[in-house]
């Protein structure tokens, strides 16, 4: 087996990409030779076939009658094999393992190679890798497998990426342009479909082309599977070029809801391709079945939603499997669609975003981050194997290549999007308020990318029925290949050439929460007052029956009462805080409470008494383990990995309640701090600042007799204000002993910090000075912690900050 | 059009008021006859029951602020001129208008918007949105399910976020930044108004 690698060392020595680049040729090398051995060695490849490889072993285990008997009657005895290879028994799951680590180890690789992922986007390098394993696999003489089997790619690969669209789908934008979003996706593909579809027809007839046995039915199937703007690809390119929502959503909305146009108008030519015409009744039922398809898949995502959320109301003592219901039942939801032919892609987003409110209002905030990351680690793995598997099943074949055919193809679908586009913005912008300007014309139209799904459309085709189906393959491998990487590779530079607005980076501001319930609140009565029912009506309206009847049924405990804007306000304290935590700094604990007395004769108007469980019963001396806790668990990260690893300890979570009030602490702090340093030489103990709710929420006591000292000082005098109106416990100083050890640092927090540590000196002057000593130690430590407490993850993106229907 | 012509003819001045808010004949016949229908008494004017009589409005956590916006000071009724004056704020914007400094500031463009809804936080008029009046607004949208402790701490948020020359209160200015990213078009725009 001879393997041709180019190498050649890149001219900079830089040791990244040397490094880079080895590691994917290697990988790419080991990926080709472990599976021609595979191939080598057993008779059938099939990434999912389970008929291959481990046929003998099973067949012994089912005792099928009939199948071949391995065991043998007479026994000749061999010696004992100590070692032995048995590659068929592990196989399936060794290969899919394999290419699984494949896609991941790429997407690694690529960030390695400093300048290539801006460059070039993601997804066109993926399908070259494809393009490489296929190549090594085609040279070592083996069957290239197929991977890009049709059942796979729908059952497995499309759901996951689709259901992270769906749950993180940023409702108010998608809803405030559905109108738009639906006429690009229906009507828009509809034109798309009859327009190529019809074109290419008139071309296969003229003469010359060798083209006049297709027919008209089998052009307009491929018109239509070829006219679905796909999005994986629009997801996988738009994801980099961070363009602004709404031409985000646009996109992307008509992408996922074409599914439905697609299906019905998919099934529809196949169906009658055989009868080989189309009567006006069938056209009807294509209607018919179209609403059918949409709407089925919408109710029966949104049954499976409602479902989720019920069980996730319950779900408070196991909090372990809470994501696993959220995956499963999309998933199920998913199957149930397809099952009917309904558009699955469809049930997957109304199930996804039907339940996403409601979960997040029950689950725990570890269950979300897990869901969180799980369907982002899912859709990403995912996405990045349908390309590789692109790349492969386009080195397979077969192929037929026909240069009129492909070329008419890719130039007709540029020209029927650029038309469509246009001439649907005319009518749009008719009924818009704020209209879609040239610009984002051309980025809706240049952004019509096709994908994976129209490849498997066409591998689902039936080769008899139609015989010119390789050469529809290529046609579609053709035109997904220039759509990702011509228009891919160019759409960059292009938004940065037009200037086209980008996304907004900042999160939400509470004003503009605040304002925009306001302004919602003026313009329901003004339609009032004019007496119209508008859309600022009907939404109004949604919102009251949902928080009366459905929130109650959905959401456990009394929270369905928490309005929405304390519940983003609480949002905000905790992402601030744990902002504030990550840079390392401002994080000041007094051990002393403020004087809790008068707050704790205040019940808050409706105590939860479920929120009351979920808040541990304390004292004092608990509250401070609890905080202690807190901090250890979060200035110890590290070490603290592999001690909980008990899934059964995982439920009770003090960490969070706690968490709360420290985090406001933190701020109110900071807040002080800032009015502080205004203030000059002026030593005063202020009144303990109001305590926020959600800290009688989550605990039952405190140190009533503490006091919170403060000093102030604008230019670093340490004067200090250490009052003791209680002896403060020793578990308290002990805490914050430990507490300066860890966790103070100036890493680039400047001057406000400078006057913070003093701070804690001088509250630690009582205990020891070795106090210092021990914080220059906690200083070199920080790094190591920055590392393990920065935790990039998944782009921070504001669908976390949307409220429901706001 | 016969009828709306008749109707047209029955407002007085109409050209001038065409004029001002930039409506067309067809909403001013309908704003009209909006009008006639909540001036059960035909008096011609409508004083605040009138508009208390809109159910919906009632159920409207702003709504009495609102009522209180069609109002001038010192008036107890509002006239057609008037009604017609205050809706022409939510008319959508009109994008092809040429900027003319010397011709002043249509009443549907995006600062005369917001000026709209300032004033309705600022109901002492004094040009700014104190603590104590953000504390109402958020008191009466959020509707008694929350603590007097937790709207405080919002509030205390949202001035400290907003407030950049530190008079613990937010002016139009303020207010204006802090709304910069929203489309206020988009938002404080009725459709059928256009």
């Amino acid at each position: 087996m001879s393997v041709r690698v180019a190498l050649h060392s890149p001219t900079g020595s830089r040791s990244f990409l040397e490094r880079g680049l080895l590691l994917l040729v290697m990988l790419i090398f080991l990926e080709g030779t472990v599976l021609t051995l595979g191939a080598a060695s057993s008779p059938d490849i099939s990434a999912q076939d389970n008929t291959g490889g481990g046929h003998d072993r099973r067949d012994d285990h089912r005792g099928i009658a009939g199948s071949h008997e391995h065991t043998n009657y007479t026994y000749t005895k061999k010696a004992f094999p100590v070692l032995s290879l048995d590659y068929h028994h592990i196989q399936v799951p060794f290969e899919i393992s394999l290419w699984v680590l494949l896609a991941s180890l790429m997407k690694l690789g690529f960030h390695l190679i400093p300048r290539l992922s801006s460059i070039v986007p993601e997804s066109c390098l993926l399908i070259v890798v494809g393009l490489l394993v296929g190549g090594l696999i085609k040279l070592a003489g083996e069957e290239v497998p197929p991977v890009l089997d049709s059942n796979l790619f729908f059952l497995c690969l499309l759901p996951p990426i689709i259901l992270d669209a769906g749950y993180f789908l940023p409702i108010r934008p998608f809803m405030e342009n559905i109108g738009t979003i639906l006429m690009f996706a229906v009507v828009g593909t509809l034109w798309n479909a009859f327009f190529v579809g019809g074109l290419l027809y008139a071309v296969c007839q003229i003469e010359g082309t060798y083209l006049s046995q297709v027919e008209l039915l089998p052009c307009l199937l491929f018109g239509s599977i070829i006219s679905a703007v796909d999005p994986v690809a629009v997801l996988a390119v738009f994801e980099e070029i961070h363009i602004n929502e709404l031409l985000h959503i646009l996109v992307f909305g008509e992408s996922l809801l074409n599914d439905a146009v697609t299906v019905v108008l998919y099934h529809l030519f196949e169906e009658y391709s055989g009868a080989g015409e189309v009567t006006p009744t069938d056209v009807i039922l294509g209607v018919i079945c179209f609403l059918i398809v949409s709407l089925g898949g919408i109710a029966v995502g949104a049954i499976y939603g409602i479902l989720a959320a019920f069980t996730s109301r319950f779900t408070s003592h196991t909090r372990v499997i809470e994501p696993l219901f959220v995956f499963v039942y999309s998933y199920m939801a998913y199957l149930s669609a397809e099952m009917f032919h309904l558009s699955g892609i469809m049930a997957l987003i109304a199930c996804g975003a039907v339940m996403r409110p409601y979960v997040e209002a029950n689950i725990s905030h570890k269950s979300h981050t897990t869901v969180k990351y799980f369907l982002k680690m899912w859709s990403s793995v995912s996405e990045t194997l349908i390309f590789i598997f692109l790349g492969v099943a386009t080195v397979a074949g077969p192929h037929a290549w026909n240069w009129t055919f492909v070329s008419v193809t890719v130039i007709l679908c540029l020209v029927s999007r650029v038309i469509g586009v246009v001439g649907l913005t005319f009518i749009i912008n008719k009924f818009r308020i704020v209209k879609l300007t040239t610009k984002d014309q051309f980025i809706v139209a240049y952004g019509g990318l096709r994908g994976a799904i129209a490849f498997s459309l066409g591998y689902l085709l039936d080769k008899d029925l139609f015989p010119m189906r390789t050469m529809f393959l290529t046609a579609i491998i053709t035109e997904i290949f220039f759509t990702v990487f011509v228009q891919g590779m160019t759409i960059k530079p292009l938004v940065d050439l037009l200037a086209v607005k980008k996304k907004q980076e900042a999160k939400r501001s509470i004003n503009e929460e605040i304002h925009t319930q306001f302004l919602d609140h003026l313009l329901t009565g003004i339609e009032d007052i004019c007496g119209h029912y508008g859309h600022h009506h009907w939404k109004d309206k949604l919102n009251r029956f949902n928080k009366k009847y459905i929130k109650k049924c959905l959401i456990a405990g009394e929270r369905y009462k928490e309005p929405q804007l304390i519940a983003f306000y609480h949002k905000m304290e905790f992402k601030q805080a744990i902002e504030l935590v990550e840079s390392g700094g401002g994080v000041k604990l007094p051990s002393a409470m403020p004087s809790q007395v008068s707050m704790q004769n205040i019940q808050p108007k409706k105590l939860p008494p479920a929120v009351a469980e979920r808040a541990l019963p304390q004292f004092t001396k608990g509250r401070e383990e609890e905080i202690r806790k807190i901090l250890r668990s979060n200035l110890q990260k590290t070490r603290q990995r592999l001690r909980s690893y008990n899934r059964h300890t995982l439920v009770a979570d003090p960490f969070e309640d706690g968490w709360n009030d420290f985090l406001l602490k933190k701020q109110r702090m900071i807040e002080l701090e800032k009015k502080m340093t205004e203030m000059s030489n002026y030593l005063t103990v202020p009144a303990a600042p109001p305590d926020s709710p959600t800290m009688c929420r989550a605990r039952l006591a405190s140190d009533p007799n503490a006091f919170y000292n403060i000093k102030a000082s604008s230019d670093g005098v340490p004067t200090i204000q250490v009052d003791l109106a209680s002896p403060q416990s020793p578990d308290s100083v002990n805490m914050l002993n430990e507490f300066s050890k860890r966790g103070a640092t100036d890493q680039g927090l400047g001057q406000r910090e400078g006057a913070t540590r003093d701070e804690d000196q001088g509250l630690m002057m009582k205990l020891s000075s070795a106090g210092k000593e021990e914080k220059e130690e906690g200083g070199n430590k920080n790094p190591g912690l920055m590392r393990c407490l920065s935790d990039p993850g998944p782009s921070n993106e504001d669908e976390e900050d949307e409220p429901f229907l706001p | 059009m016969g009828s709306t012509n008749s109707t047209l003819s029955k407002i007085p001045n109409v050209e001038e008021l065409m004029q001002e808010t930039g409506f067309t004949p067809a909403h001013i016949v309908r704003l009209y006859d909006r009008f006639e229908a909540l001036d059960k008494e035909k008096t011609g004017h409508l004083r605040p029951q009138d508009f208390g009589a809109i159910n919906r409005l009632a159920m409207n956590p702003i709504g009495d602020r609102i009522i209180g916006a069609f109002f001038s000071p010192g008036q107890e009724t509002v006239d057609f001129h008037s009604f017609v004056r205050i809706l022409a704020h939510f008319r959508p914007a009109d994008k092809k208008r040429p900027k003319d400094p010397s011709m002043p500031e249509p009443v549907n463009s995006r600062t005369s918007k917001l000026k709209f809804a300032f004033q309705l936080y600022d109901q002492d008029k004094d040009g700014k949105i104190s603590r104590a009046e953000l504390l109402q607004v958020l008191r009466s949208m959020l509707e008694m399910q929350v603590t007097e402790e937790q709207l405080e701490s919002i509030a205390d948020r949202t001035i400290q976020e907003a407030d950049l020359d530190k008079d613990d209160a937010i002016s139009f200015e303020e207010f204006r930044k802090s709304l910069e990213k929203v489309n206020i078009d988009h938002k404080m725009s009725i459709r059928f108004l256009r």
